[in-house]
């Protein structure tokens, strides 16, 4: 069991490409850290720099307390489960999962009731005897985790581990690493560019851009006060509304010129999620609320809710309503966003609150 | 292939069975030659059907010692030519898979100056070095020796060349899956990436004992002793031998010897050597 501290980590490949710019987290013992951002943001790379395989070239990763930035993958005593799963092809499915142990030596009836006892709880019992090619892609990913599991490692790290399976199934894994990871109790770092997974599976989350945090916290933290325009976008799905403002004689305005009042005087950026609006057909212009008359372009029922993607004065914005939804495309419509749930962004894209 | 008519099947076998005629007859006709004795090889028409010989002219050859050759028996011909070819299929693979393994899995300075150096080889085959490459033999004391006969054959560029190639199909998340593993270098040469190339060496081995088998120009130069020849060679001294009459059905004999250890090679590993030329066990 143990802390992962990363202190102003830096990667530069020596073709100058910086892939991770000075990044800081604290990850507590026993707690799932998520990495997510889009590709090529870096989170793979400092994935794969806490797993010792790849150089640090500044800052300093520690474990346990313990910097571990000059030791290897083998004696930083982590465990790893990569997006291929990377099973070994010619062994079965015990042999991959007891090849660590056999490496470090430990007894061979240990490495016999530990592999068993962990094939058992991730119902792999069956499979022992089978290869990965005999496998489905849930089951190699089963065996990718009791790989790992069975080593009963320091940390777990994750690397995209459920993007090549179906939606499904994906749902169900994440499920279950969650209750593994929990009950297991291990520090774990994972990397996924699926922010629906990343705000299910974290208890820190850590929002990645261009080799930088953009924003650390609470998932649901970060979900209702995004640091950023960029988080903003980046978290929620739909993603949040942003409309830009210009800076009017009355100060901040609507593109269409139209003075938003109650609006912070810095404010560049205005932001809703689409679930904190209504859309209304009367004329009625309800008081402390964002009211925008848009055009309804197209509908999207899901089932239990329907997003209307609508244009409103050269904006594009999403706005979700519960069931079935009454509007078509082509109607005229007001979407009305109360003020307390509207958020505010600066020039800089940063939070205005 | 789909809805094939009767007729295409009959040309099918047709073409085939005519291919399978022309190659095999030869081989048919030297067996055949093999088990006549020498007046009737030398009476033409040689008859289509083996004659009664076959008992007295392989015994002769194998047991006897044949004269022609400074009484060698074809035993220790083929004794010569296995070890030979053993020696160049095995050492070559040997050679290949660890040159290609430092080539793709290590950084080290000058590593593709390497990989070019060996790839230039492929353009010098034995041929246009043999003079050198003989002296050094002489001035090892390596005339009429097995090391003399394998040794400088053993380099293969192309063993390498196939050998980095599938190792660079092997995933890289294999190699880092193996680090995080606690597997060294070595634990993951032999525990990974051998069982993995297992085809691959096998396919190699066939290809590569035929060459070693086939072999003829080196041989012919580094030995001198009788003792010391490979069948081929020995094949052409029973041939080419000035003073006397070829004795014809034991040459028969011995070429049927001759391509019996290969043909036993590549039917014993058949089923490895197709695995190896098309299936990729990832």
């Amino acid at each position: 069991m143990a802390t992962v501290d990363l202190k102003d980590v830096k990667k530069v490949y020596p073709s100058g490409v910086e892939a991770v710019r000075g990044v800081s987290i604290a990850i507590p013992d026993k707690e799932l850290c998520v990495l997510v951002g889009p590709s090529g943001c870096g989170k793979s790379t400092l994935l794969r720099m806490i797993a010792g395989l790849e150089t640090i070239s500044s800052g300093t990763v520690a474990i346990d307390g313990k910097i571990v930035n000059s030791i290897g993958p083998t004696e930083r005593d982590i465990a790893m489960v990569f997006q291929n799963y990377a099973l070994y092809p010619h062994m079965k499915v015990y042999d991959n999962m007891a090849y660590g142990l056999r490496n470090r030596g430990t007894p061979k009836d240990e490495i016999d009731s530990r592999v068993r006892s962990t094939a058992k709880v991730l119902e792999l019992t069956a499979l022992l005897d089978r290869r990965p090619r005999e496998l489905s892609g849930g089951q190699r990913q089963r065996v990718a985790m009791g790989r790992a599991i069975v080593r009963n490692p320091k940390v777990f790290l994750f690397d995209e581990p459920l993007s090549n399976l179906d939606a499904k199934l994906r749902g169900q894994m994440r499920v279950e690493i969650k209750n593994l990871q929990r009950s297991l109790g291990v520090t774990s770092v994972y990397v996924t560019h699926d922010q629906l997974e990343a705000m299910t599976l974290a208890d820190i989350l850590v929002v990645m851009n261009a080799g930088l945090v953009e924003q650390t916290g609470a998932p649901l933290d970060i979900y209702e006060k995004p640091a950023s325009t960029f988080v903003a976008s980046f978290i929620g799905a739909p993603p949040m509304n942003l409309l830009p403002l210009l800076q009017g004689p009355a100060g901040p305005a609507l593109t269409d010129g139209k003075a938003v009042d109650f609006a912070p005087a810095n404010a560049a950026t205005l932001g809703f999620r689409p679930e904190d609006a209504d859309v209304t057909f009367g004329a009625d212009a309800p008081s402390g609320a964002l009211v925008l008359p848009a055009l309804v372009e197209a509908v999207e029922p899901v089932g239990s809710e329907s997003f209307l993607h609508c244009a409103a004065g050269g904006n594009r914005i999403v706005v979700r309503v519960a069931g079935r939804a009454t509007a078509k495309p082509g109607d005229q419509l007001r979407v009305v966003a109360r003020t307390e749930k509207l958020h505010w962004f600066d020039n800089a894209g940063k939070r205005v609150d | 292939m789909i809805g094939q008519s009767p007729l295409r099947t009959v040309i099918a076998h047709a073409v085939l069975i005519l291919g399978i005629l022309i190659v095999a007859f030869p081989i048919y006709y030297t067996f055949v030659a093999s088990t006549q004795t020498l007046q009737t090889i030398l009476r033409p028409p040689l008859p289509l059907l083996p004659g009664d010989q076959f008992w007295t002219n392989y015994s002769e050859a194998l047991f006897g010692g044949v004269g022609r050759i400074g009484g060698v028996s074809v035993g220790r011909l083929l004794l010569n030519t296995t070890v030979m070819a053993l020696g160049i299929a095995v050492g070559k693979i040997f050679i290949s898979i660890l040159s290609a393994y430092a080539i793709v899995f290590f950084r080290f300075p000058l590593r593709m100056v390497f990989f070019w150096l060996i790839f230039i080889t492929l353009m010098l085959p034995v041929e246009v070095r043999i003079l050198p490459t003989y002296k050094v033999m002489v001035d090892l004391g390596m005339i009429d020796t097995y090391a003399g006969l394998i040794i400088p054959l053993i380099a293969s560029a192309t063993a390498t060349l196939l050998f980095r190639q599938f190792f660079m199909t092997i995933p890289g998340e294999l190699v880092e899956a193996a680090r995080v593993d606690g597997a060294g270098p070595w634990r993951f040469f032999f525990d990974i990436l051998l069982p993995l190339s297992r085809t691959n060496i096998a396919a190699l081995f066939v290809i590569l004992f035929i060459y070693g088998w086939t072999q003829y120009l080196w041989p012919l130069l580094v030995t001198n002793s009788n003792d010391m020849n490979t069948i081929v060679i020995a094949l052409r001294k029973m041939v080419s031998f000035a003073d006397a009459d070829t004795q014809w059905h034991l040459v028969m004999v011995t070429a049927m010897l001759a391509i019996l250890p290969p043909i036993l090679i590549v039917v014993l590993m058949q089923r490895w050597f197709v695995r190896g030329l098309v299936d990729s066990e990832k």
